[in-house]
């Protein structure tokens, strides 16, 4: 029986980047512990003798001659469109260095 | 009314000229303005361009010009497949606003085809439900009753077949997302074997599960759509380069001697009406020749905890590029770079997205990944096994698609788990890899009851054709 604190909800929520309101993480808590309790049933199971199954079909290594399409999907003028904000022909995002008072 | 021609009558009739694409669009498109108040199975109907793409269709007809298998046909497709110039919304606000510059993979197959795409289906947001009831614009009502859910996550796709809105559809399938909607809608509904159909455009969900599949109204229909959006793809290294049969060439043959397994973890403490309505279906196969055998299928009730370890931990990676920066919605007036992404994910998703974030986040987590993840992915390893076991001594299995009846709206929408348990039967299909169509059986209750036929990798030929059988002797 797993029970995640409001503290792990909190680190997790954070983690994945997703704000998340203090009246949230109370069901948020629950929730998430009745998944994880119902998919611990698998360590019934004890010590599994298999590999782990990463791709289902057996394939591996897939790879492709590194040299670039030819055929472009997409002009910048026509991802620039689905931007949020732009400026002087770019993304425009908040700061990613915060100002620093000088010593 | 036009629109209720099965795939196959609608290529029929228009190679022989007897009705243009034009009526037929027109058909389809009248039954969606008249029914889509009730039903909402549209997230984007584009009444223009397909009126616009039928006419051009006719011309080259007339003309007698080479055309595609489908050309001149009505689909829709779920709105998370990306469509050049339409908004592409995944059921989700947080792309509400989104239209992208290129059309997925198996978009570009249809229009190749000529075919008509009427619109974008309303889903679960990004496929995660079973309802439909999770999508930001609204949920899709059952065509068989309004105050029943179309079932999930590609619920829009099935109802709007299911009403006759068009002629066939697409969805996505990472649990059960086409086939359960097919069992509710009273529809067919296939999952082909992953890798079978290339996914590049499709929005991710669970990338080591998700795959394409139509919704028709019949078996050979289904066929006919497979065959031409199967194959290998250079930008999906996942798709397999492996001929593609001519699947409706390849139905109707005998099933005398098939090998059908009932294996038992599928039927307990089952629903006694859908038991019946499956074992009929059994004796129905048996009648023809069949050879019924049971069987047993010991990890199966493993199956859905490592579903719900290894999507919510594909689901957190795969999502993480939603973050209000370079497409999509961004929550205003943010202070800082971490506020646009904690305030633009909070906003934009809704509450079932970001439980499987989280719990992604936490099993992929350093202390967490050997418990959670890394053991998943060995259960998944014995789930598969399970499969080649027992298709070593059966050609396919027969199961129901769903535990239980389309529910009323609202009835498990608070309550995540009891939701997931409605995807027992078809998930471990995902888990394995394998290919699985869901198609009507007897009704129980004047409800529709999807029988769900499974066989190894790559044998969609065989489902396809014991599918049939059953389709073709149904009482």
């Amino acid at each position: 029986m797993r029970k995640l604190s409001k503290e792990q909800v909190k680190n997790i929520a954070k983690l994945s980047r997703l704000g998340i309101k203090e009246f949230e993480i109370d069901k948020y808590s629950k929730e998430i512990s009745d998944i994880l309790t119902y998919v611990e049933q698998l360590n019934e199971l004890g010590v599994i003798c298999a590999d782990p199954v990463s791709q289902i079909t057996g394939l591996e290594s897939v790879s492709r001659e590194d040299i670039k399409y030819e055929q472009k999907i997409c002009s910048k003028e026509e991802l620039l469109k689905n931007a949020p904000e732009i400026k002087d022909d770019s993304i425009k995002v908040k700061p990613v260095f915060e100002e620093r008072e000088s010593i | 009314m036009l629109s209720k021609l099965s795939l196959l009558q609608a290529i029929e009739k228009l190679e022989n000229k007897e009705i243009s694409s034009e009526e037929l669009t027109r058909s389809s498109l009248l039954v969606i303005e008249n029914k889509e108040k009730d039903i909402n199975a549209f997230i984007t109907v584009t009444s223009e361009e397909s009126l616009k793409a039928a006419k051009i269709v006719d011309q080259k007809r007339l003309k007698g010009e080479k055309l595609g298998k489908l050309a001149g046909i009505p689909v829709a497709v779920k709105d998370n497949f990306s469509t050049k110039n339409i908004l592409t919304t995944a059921g989700s606000q947080i792309l509400s606003n989104y239209i992208p510059c290129f059309d997925s993979a198996i978009v570009n197959k249809l229009k190749d085809q000529h075919a008509i795409i009427v619109g974008k289906t309303n889903m679960d947001e990004f496929a995660m439900g079973s309802s439909t009831e999770s999508s930001f614009f609204g949920p899709t009502k059952n065509p068989r009753d309004l105050e029943r859910v179309p079932g999930g996550s590609s619920g829009g796709s099935a109802a709007a077949v299911a009403a006759n809105e068009v002629i066939y559809s697409l969805g996505s399938d990472t649990g059960g997302s086409i086939r359960q909607p097919a069992s509710f809608c009273g529809v067919v509904g296939l999952k082909p074997t992953y890798g079978r159909v290339s996914r590049w455009g499709l929005l991710a969900m669970g990338s080591s599960l998700d795959q394409i599949g139509p919704f028709t109204k019949t078996v050979k229909d289904a066929a006919i759509i497979l065959e031409n959006i199967a194959g290998a793809d250079k930008m999906d290294s996942t798709s397999v380069d492996r001929e593609v049969p001519e699947y409706s060439k390849m139905l109707g043959k005998s099933v005398k001697g098939l090998k059908i397994g009932i294996p038992k973890e599928y039927f307990e403490g089952l629903d006694k009406n859908i038991e019946k309505s499956v074992m009929e279906a059994s004796e129905i196969l048996a009648a023809e020749g069949a050879q019924i055998i049971d069987v047993s299928l010991p990890y199966t009730k493993y199956a859905l905890a490592v579903y719900y370890i290894i999507m919510p931990a594909e689901v957190s990676s795969n999502l993480s590029r939603y973050d209000g920066i370079k497409f999509g919605f961004r929550a205003k007036d943010a202070e800082n770079l971490m506020e646009t992404y904690l305030r633009s994910r909070e906003e934009g998703f809704g509450a079932e997205v970001k439980r499987r974030i989280m719990i992604g986040a936490y099993v992929l987590s350093s202390g967490y990944y050997d418990e959670y993840y890394l053991r998943a992915q060995k259960v998944r390893a014995l789930v598969k096994k399970d499969f080649d076991d027992v298709f070593n001594r059966v050609d396919v299995l027969i199961t129901p698609t769903s535990p239980i009846l389309p529910f009323k709206l609202g009835e498990k929408i608070t309550d995540p788990l009891s939701m997931y348990l409605a995807d027992i039967y078809t998930v471990p299909v995902n888990i394995a890899g394998v290919p699985a169509i869901s198609v009507p059986g007897r009704e129980v209750d004047n409800l529709p009851v999807g029988i769900q036929f499974i066989g190894p990798q790559w044998s969609e030929e065989v489902i396809l054709n014991t599918a049939y059988v059953f389709e073709n002797n149904r009482r």
